[in-house]
């Protein structure tokens, strides 16, 4: 207790801070990699061979930018973004240096799951709205998007936490958060019990974006009702 | 009046075209419940959704009233298909939208004033028998239930034509018979014409007053029910009719 009392003393702030800076970095990066990916991934569905509006070349280009983001590992993306990124935010380093690498990077993952989501909807749906002379625009809105929902849900917590780990590379760097707080002390310092918090703290974040993700989809599914 | 003339469909699969659909012709008159009958594969799916253009016809003329529907594109084929109703073998009721919402899907697309479409989607399930159904999600009701709001839903726009592929086929026969009774009110008391798909010449029996045999994307047969049913003339038909084993014996 007493070990518990005076290790909160000395690394508590710390260990608050970064547990936050990881948290805005996460949130912030989801927020904008869904800004891209939900039109991407809608693009993609629309322009395919048995999409709304068939477009091969399109399709392909797109489908590529996504393969390309894809397969770049995180860490190598990361250090090569540096220049780019100064660009956009002044800054490498700390918060918003991070996002704009953790953005890139998740923004081809989300369009890939927004594809995923949409491709469950049963066609059918698709066809008995045409049925009512929807336009694609309103098949996209009101069908897709809509009977998609409990799906893309799913995905928006698959993709935080995914962010979470890239998040904690990002440290390396110089990012800040919790990554960064492992990083310095437990593989500098070796400071074994700062990095253990560290990860005491990334499972439960983990698990309560899971639950709450999880909890949400199937609440808000009404085919469960 | 619904005209089909010289219709054909091809399908191109693996480089070589397939014809689904050779020289269709066919009258369909206003008021009439007419049945399209055939095997699976014969092409029935493909023929009624080239009469709201979900499906392009290759060649040939699809005529609604004296119009030539065939080259319709943008505005226009929204206005046709709005006024056609579809429903479908396996209901396809949005899953995520209540009762209410499913009935209203079509006034919502035209961006109707919310309370009159409200109102028109309760008058609807009111006249489908699930007027206390509204706030029910699709997954809570059953098939015949199911397909009653589908049926409602076609109904919002108040169209005169309205296509029904196998709309029977997933349920039972007290329900079939059910189902079957509301079209008929709807084809009476709505003056709607209707167009029926069906593998099943007992349902097309009870509800068809004039029936189109198809075989292999050629209509092999059509008349009225009656004398389809009493002098069958194409081979299908008989078989259809499970009259070909007799025939030979
Ligand atoms: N998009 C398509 N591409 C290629 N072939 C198709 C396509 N749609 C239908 N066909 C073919 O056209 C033929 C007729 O199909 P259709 O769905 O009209 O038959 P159906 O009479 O409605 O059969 P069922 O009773 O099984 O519904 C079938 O052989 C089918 O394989
Ligand atoms: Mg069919």
């Amino acid at each position: 207790m007493e070990w518990f009392q005076s290790f909160f003393a000395q690394y508590g702030t710390l260990l608050a801070q970064g547990t936050w800076d990881t948290i805005v970095m996460t949130f912030v990066s989801t927020l904008f990699a869904y800004v891209i990916g939900i039109p991407l991934g809608v693009l993609v569905v629309v322009t395919a061979s048995d999409g709304l509006r068939p477009h091969h070349a399109l399709n392909t280009v797109l489908g590529w930018i996504v393969n390309i983001g894809r397969s770049i590992p995180f860490i190598i993306l990361l250090v090569a973004l540096i220049p780019f990124t100064r660009w956009v935010v002044g800054t490498s380093l700390g918060v918003p240096g991070a996002i704009v690498p953790l953005v890139i990077s998740a923004a081809p993952f989300v369009a890939r799951m927004v594809e995923q989501s949409l491709r469950e909807v049963d066609g059918g749906l698709v066809e008995a709205a045409q049925s009512f002379g929807a336009s694609s625009w309103q098949i996209v809105c009101k069908v897709l998007l809509h009977e998609g929902l409990p799906s893309l849900i799913r995905g928006v917590s698959i993709t935080f936490i995914t962010l979470f780990g890239y998040s904690a590379m990002a440290g390396t760097v110089g990012a800040g958060g919790l990554g960064d707080i492992a990083i310095r002390y437990g593989y500098q310092r070796y400071q074994n019990d700062v990095m253990f918090a560290t990860i005491i703290i990334l499972i439960v974040l983990v698990q309560i974006v899971q639950t709450a993700g999880d909890h949400l989809a199937f609440k808000l599914d009404k085919r469960n009702r | 009046m619904i005209r089909i003339e010289h219709l054909t469909k091809t399908y191109a699969t693996d480089g070589h075209d397939r014809c689904v659909l050779d020289d269709i012709n066919l009258t369909i008159n206003d008021g009439d419940i007419f049945g399209i009958i055939g095997e699976s594969g014969a092409g029935k799916s493909t023929l009624v959704r080239c009469i709201n253009l979900l499906e392009h016809p290759t060649s040939g003329r699809v005529l609604i009233g004296d119009r030539d529907i065939t080259s319709y594109t943008g505005k226009e084929l929204i206005t046709l298909r709005r006024g056609i109703g579809m429903i479908f073998q396996n209901f396809s009721l949005f899953q995520q939208r209540n009762v209410l919402s499913n009935v209203e899907f079509p006034l919502e697309l035209q961006h109707e004033d919310k309370a009159k479409s409200h109102a028109r989607a309760s008058e609807l399930l009111e006249m489908v028998g699930l007027g206390d159904k509204g706030s029910y999600y699709p997954s809570q009701l059953s098939g015949g239930q199911q397909q009653r709001v589908a049926i409602a839903r076609a109904l919002a726009n108040s169209p005169k034509i309205m296509l029904c592929d196998e709309a029977t086929s997933a349920l039972d026969t007290m329900t079939t018979h059910s189902i079957l009774e509301l079209l008929k009110t709807i084809n009476r008391d709505l003056g709607v014409t209707i167009v029926f798909i069906t593998h099943s010449l007992a349902v097309a029996e009870s509800i068809c007053n004039r029936i189109a045999v198809i075989d292999a994307g050629h209509i092999v047969e059509q008349g009225a029910t009656a004398d389809v049913f009493k002098n069958p003339q194409a081979k299908v038909t008989r078989e259809l009719l499970g009259m070909e084993g007799q025939v030979l014996a």
